[in-house]
């Protein structure tokens, strides 16, 4: 029958509304603005409205998800900020966009260059997003942020000040990652501290 | 470092009268041809060799020696590895023979290297620039060509460490309108457009064949026109309804990512190739990889579970891109949205999982020399079982029920914009183009790369070679790719992620390259030349979504104007691809 084709068409989208309405009533009012609302609507069983409501409703994002990066610093027992960058150069060079701008500390005296940075600055307009920086960097030091909400009117520049966050921050964002992390840098200074006492030895 | 398909002396026999030599430079491997006999040489390859498929054309300007060579690629439509030839002419007069006669599908990539590197192809129907405007002073890919932001010959550039101060904008260093150069004797406020008007008048002198009186008219749709998917633009010679002639304009979203590629190192191109065919970037990132990796060699060969990882993130992408042509495809045809939605329901559930493993869910940038960046986190192998053997075969019978057997849809596009298997393998078509039309050709299996002659798949391939059929044969691959990612799920084995440490400046013995996969649009191809520096000497990107736009003229003709744009959403192009 001519006509078939569309009306099982429309069989279809007509199944599509009623199972709309029937996972509304099955979940009721967890299936919106509730995280366990969401996740289902992100599952493979989700049926209905898939449409997350942005910006009342926000999808979480994994922890692997990269935006712009910022620096991380610790914190001694003084209260002071340690920066974890040495200024070393290696995110200035994997950048493929070529947006961070380094300057190595000089010791006034000597001349001879100092493991911080003087200024970091990142042309967050330029920053492609691609993580690179953060994967390579020998230290930990530069690590990829959650928050993508950036829009702005001006052309946006971030200095050191900026770009600098807590490692309790990036802990709370990418726990998995830090944690591997810090085994491997605890491991690291392990064997450090074992050659100096060989050495002093 | 291609491995040799052939005995030079074998191939030798065909050609008694015509000079060819073995290309003996180290890394290098295929034919240089005398420049004269080039149109005879490519008459034998394709008829009595056998190799009809034209798969790449392209140019490398080779400054030190002072010479230009053109590097084409040619396979048998029936599979196998590539015959490579090579015409070098020097650098201040570089005239070839067009092979636009023998493979058509050479046309726009001749204009291309024509464009962006001047070499004149002698006998070209039809050579102006394609990409770059008629205003635009030399020839971008050159070596001896600077853009107008210049600052080094190749990244990282010395400015930004370790005295990064003077944070400067390439827009303050060259200020709007300081940035243009204009050729010689050209002066943008005098200028007539001339291209334009040739590509009208061409247009105009098209005989009519009957007596009744119809007139022509000439349309332009694009380049603002929602249907293109993109800025780009048909100028259409209209007889009545009917499409009398078409001619594709492109170019609008052209940055040179050649260039840019040529000035990166070897992992700085990875995530800029993400942003060629933005719909499928972890497709690019493999034929990317692939072809630097020949040329790297065994220290780079990827470990067996990335090899793992690889295909089945390839095969979401298949899925995920797929599923996105037919929803615009059936935008195109006037079902608004309603198809195109329930399309993108599922494509956002990949999109969850490139999120989660790679970090983004478009600008994937997850493939490296030798592996991927990361392992699958916790969950997400779940996820894929869930996606691969529940939900999508679900979701895609129903999208076949609903779509398929629609009577509008039918009427619409069968027999619509017709490829025959000759015309799609001589226009060098790809991917689900090249198999509507009857010509079963997958590079997965035609000369298969990673892993994939452990999968059990079918080739899919159907012979009217119109609108339906192309839609028909993405929506079986998705189900094929369904079922390579279920065997690859079950397969895989735990173990790294990468061969060796992961390092960011790789070191690329002197040499070329081609690399290529079924990208879920075609044949993405990856030409590329290294001089053992840290920066690919050339790069080159064989776009299907560019190539498969030569037979858009042929495959428009005849049918009535609101075809045509069913029949650019059947080619299913992207532009960033495109004009690269
Ligand atoms: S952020 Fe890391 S890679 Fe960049 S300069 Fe600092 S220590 Fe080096
Ligand atoms: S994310 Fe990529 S583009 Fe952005 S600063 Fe880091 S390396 Fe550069």
């Amino acid at each position: 029958m001519y006509g078939k084709g569309i009306v099982k068409g429309l069989g279809i989208t007509l199944k599509r509304l009623i199972e709309t309405y029937i996972d509304d009533i099955k979940w009721g009012k967890k299936r919106y603005n509730t995280d366990e609302g969401i996740a289902h609507r992100m599952s493979k069983d989700a049926r209905g409205i898939f449409t997350v409501q942005y910006p009342e409703e926000k999808i979480p994002v994994p922890e692997e998800f990269r935006f712009i990066p910022f620096l991380i610093y610790e914190v001694d027992e003084n209260g002071e900020k340690i920066e974890r960058c040495t200024s070393c150069g290696i995110c200035a060079k994997v950048c493929p966009s070529q947006c961070i701008w380094i300057e190595r500390t000089k010791d006034p005296k000597t001349g001879r260059p100092v493991p911080v940075p003087a200024e970091f600055y990142i042309d967050i307009d330029m920053c492609l997003n691609c993580g690179l920086c953060a994967e390579y960097c020998p230290f930990d030091a530069i690590k990829m942020d959650h928050d993508y909400e950036l829009a702005s009117y001006e052309r946006t520049i971030y200095n050191k000040e900026k770009l600098l966050k807590p490692v309790s921050y990036y802990a709370s964002i990418r726990p998995r990652n830090y944690e591997r992390e810090e085994k491997a840098r605890a491991k690291a200074a392990a064997i450090k501290n074992a050659r100096k006492k060989q050495n002093i030895r | 470092m291609a491995t040799k398909s052939f005995s030079i002396d074998e191939v030798k026999e065909n050609f008694q009268e015509i000079n060819i030599e073995e290309d003996e430079r180290k890394g290098y491997s295929g034919l240089i041809v005398e420049t004269d006999k080039l149109v005879d040489f490519a008459n034998i390859l394709k008829n009595k060799m056998g190799f009809d498929y034209l798969s790449s054309v392209t140019g490398v300007d080779y400054l030190p020696d002072n010479m230009m060579e053109v590097v084409y690629h040619a396979y048998k439509s029936t599979g196998g590895k590539p015959m490579e030839f090579k015409v070098q002419v020097p650098r201040e007069k570089p005239v070839v023979p067009s092979l636009v006669s023998v493979y058509p599908g050479a046309g726009f990539q001749e204009r291309e290297a024509w464009d962006l590197l001047g070499i004149k192809f002698d006998g070209h129907p039809n050579l102006k620039r394609i990409l770059m405007w008629e205003g635009f002073a030399g020839h971008p890919l050159r070596k001896d060509w600077h853009e107008a932001y210049y600052e080094e010959d190749a990244k990282p550039y010395k400015s930004r460490w370790p005295n990064g101060r003077d944070v400067h904008l390439a827009e303050d260093r060259n200020p709007y309108k300081k940035n243009v150069v204009y050729p010689k004797d050209f002066d943008p406020d005098k200028w007539n457009p001339e291209g334009e008007d040739a590509l009208y008048l061409g247009m105009k002198s098209l005989q009519k064949d009957d007596d009744l009186k119809t007139e022509q008219i000439i349309v332009n749709l694009g380049p603002q026109h929602p249907s293109t998917h993109g800025v780009f633009r048909m100028v259409v010679n209209l007889e009545g309804e009917t499409v009398k002639k078409l001619e594709p304009v492109m170019g609008y979203l052209h940055r040179n990512h050649e260039k840019i590629g040529e000035r990166n190192t070897y992992l700085m191109n990875i995530p800029y190739t993400d942003r060629l065919d933005y719909l499928s970037s972890m497709s690019n990132n493999f034929g990317y990889v692939l072809a630097v990796e020949k040329l790297m060699g065994e220290k780079a060969k990827p470990t067996e579970r990335a090899e793992y990882i690889r295909v089945i993130m390839a095969e979401f992408t298949r899925i995920s891109n797929h599923l996105f042509a037919i929803g615009t495809f059936l935008n195109d045809l006037g079902a608004y949205f309603t198809p195109m939605l329930y399309a993108l329901e599922e494509r956002e559930l990949i999109m969850d999982i490139f999120e989660a493993t790679a970090g983004s869910r478009i600008m994937c940038n997850y493939f490296r020399f030798g592996g991927v960046a990361r392992d699958l986190p916790p969950g997400v192998y779940e996820k894929m079982r869930d996606l691969v053997f529940d939900r999508l075969p679900r979701k895609i019978d129903e999208l076949d029920k609903y779509l398929t057997n629609n009577e509008l849809v039918r009427v619409r596009s069968e027999g619509i914009g017709v490829l025959t298997p000759e015309e799609a393998i001589a226009f060098s078509a790809a991917g689900p183009v090249l198999r509507a039309s009857g010509v079963p050709y997958d590079v997965r299996r035609a000369e298969p790369y990673g892993i994939y002659n452990r999968f059990d798949f079918k080739v899919v391939a159907r012979n009217h070679g119109d609108v339906y059929d192309r839609y028909l044969v993405r929506l079986e691959e998705i189900r094929q790719s369904i079922l390579i990612i279920q065997q690859a799920l079950d397969q895989m084995p735990d173990g790294p992620i990468i061969n060796g440490k992961p390092q960011y400046q790789v070191r690329v013995p002197a040499g070329e390259a081609y690399g290529r996969v079924e990208g879920p649009k075609g044949e993405l191809g990856f030409y590329i030349v290294s001089n053992g520096k840290p920066n690919p000497w050339r790069y080159h990107v064989r776009a299907p979504s560019f190539i498969n736009l030569t037979a858009l003229s042929k495959m428009c003709e005849g049918d009535k104007v609101a075809d045509t744009i069913i029949i650019l959403g059947s080619i299913d192009i992207v532009l960033g691809e495109t004009d690269r």
